[in-house]
């Protein structure tokens, strides 16, 4: 009996479609990888305080986010444990506020900069004289829209 | 003809499942926004001009380096802020204003209008706390907002909309209502509620 037959007519194998999954999970990997790596790496602890009043942002793009907040476990020995100001992906003094927002400001349209919104990302157990320099920095830059981010939630979560 | 070989599974449906997770991780990374409260400073302005406000409208709201809350120099507890905000912007005092529920009080607030709540922290004051207030203040705005939306809503036929939902509609773009109307009241109430906060520095 022999084991292997020939085969017979010439019919056209079917497509093996067995990789498309494949192909397809390296994209889905690829945007979920991408999509997480445009954010910042904090370097900084910030939990969000709460708020129930709150209002959404609008687009993306046009805003900055200054983040402050206590350096976190790595960063410690280095940078001491004071509340300190992240931007982009360093820390930051609160001079630099103003070279950053001129940098955003020229990297966006010039018809939308009047648009622009600052959001602050400090963390709920920093002090608050951190964010009054922050915001006395953007006074004197002219950036007046700011937005303190929060998480929705009760406010009894603050304390 | 004993053995029979195990059938083949289909993978032509991964295919498709995966599609469906990409398409899910496309659409959610981009959706998700921000939230929070927004603000804005004041400009910083060369020669300060001094405005003359009588004492009595303004409300000092004072968070004080051990996060302790000072409405008008008493100590008061963060759930009573709400109401006393609400009071004092409602009071009325001078009776101009002929849609606040207010006492009437003479040594309170004239009108909404001239009513102005006045923030000042510390230094050590935690953030956590201050938003708290922020929030709190909002929300007696809003709670004043949102009832003189509902007496306003329904003769513009907005019945049964507050203040809240109908930012939040004219915000939306699949709302499929009058949007001009709409503009009309939002700018109405806040006309007649306008948010005087002031931060000191």
């Amino acid at each position: 009996m022999p084991k292997f037959k020939k085969k017979t007519g010439g019919e056209l194998p079917a497509i093996s479609t067995a990789s498309l999954p494949d192909i397809v999970f390296m994209l889905l990997f690829f945007f979920m990888v991408a999509t997480v790596m445009r954010e910042n790496t904090l370097k900084i602890e910030n939990s969000l305080p709460s708020a129930d009043q709150v209002e959404k942002l609008g687009k993306k793009d046009l805003i900055m986010y200054i983040y402050a907040g206590k350096p976190s476990r790595n960063y410690v020995q280095q940078y001491g444990k004071e509340a300190r100001i992240q931007l982009n992906d360093k820390f930051a003094e609160v001079s630099d506020i103003a070279a950053f927002v001129a940098a955003e400001r020229a990297s966006k349209r010039e018809e939308l900069v009047p648009f622009l919104i600052t959001a602050l990302k400090v963390d709920k157990k920093a002090g608050m004289g951190i964010v009054g320099d922050i915001k006395q920095e953007l006074r004197k830059v002219n950036a007046l829209k700011i937005n303190y981010t929060t998480r929705q939630g009760e406010v009894a979560n603050n304390f | 003809m004993a053995k029979r070989s195990a059938p083949e599974v289909n993978a032509g449906s991964m295919a498709d499942i995966a599609f469906l997770l990409l398409i899910f991780f496309l659409v959610t990374t981009t959706i998700e926004t921000d939230s929070g409260i927004s603000r804005k400073l004041p400009p910083i302005e060369d020669s300060p001009e001094d405005v003359k406000i009588k004492q009595k409208n303004i409300f000092t709201v004072l968070l004080n380096g051990r996060d302790q809350l000072l409405v008008e120099d008493e100590l008061m507890e963060l759930k009573d802020l709400r109401p006393a905000a609400v009071k004092f912007l409602d009071n009325g005092g001078d009776g101009t204003c002929d849609y606040c529920n207010g006492t009437k009080d003479p040594s309170s607030s004239d009108n909404p209008d001239k009513a102005i709540i006045s923030l000042k922290n510390d230094r050590e004051t935690t953030y956590g706390v201050y938003i708290s207030v922020q929030n709190e203040l909002v929300a007696a705005y809003n709670e004043l907002r949102n009832r003189r939306a509902l007496e306003l809503g329904p003769a513009k036929g907005f019945g049964k909309m507050n203040f809240v939902e109908m930012e939040s509609n004219y915000n939306n773009v699949n709302w499929g209502g009058n949007k001009t109307k709409l503009k009309e009241v939002i700018e109405q109430i806040k006309i007649e509620y306008p948010q005087k906060l002031s931060e000191v520095q």
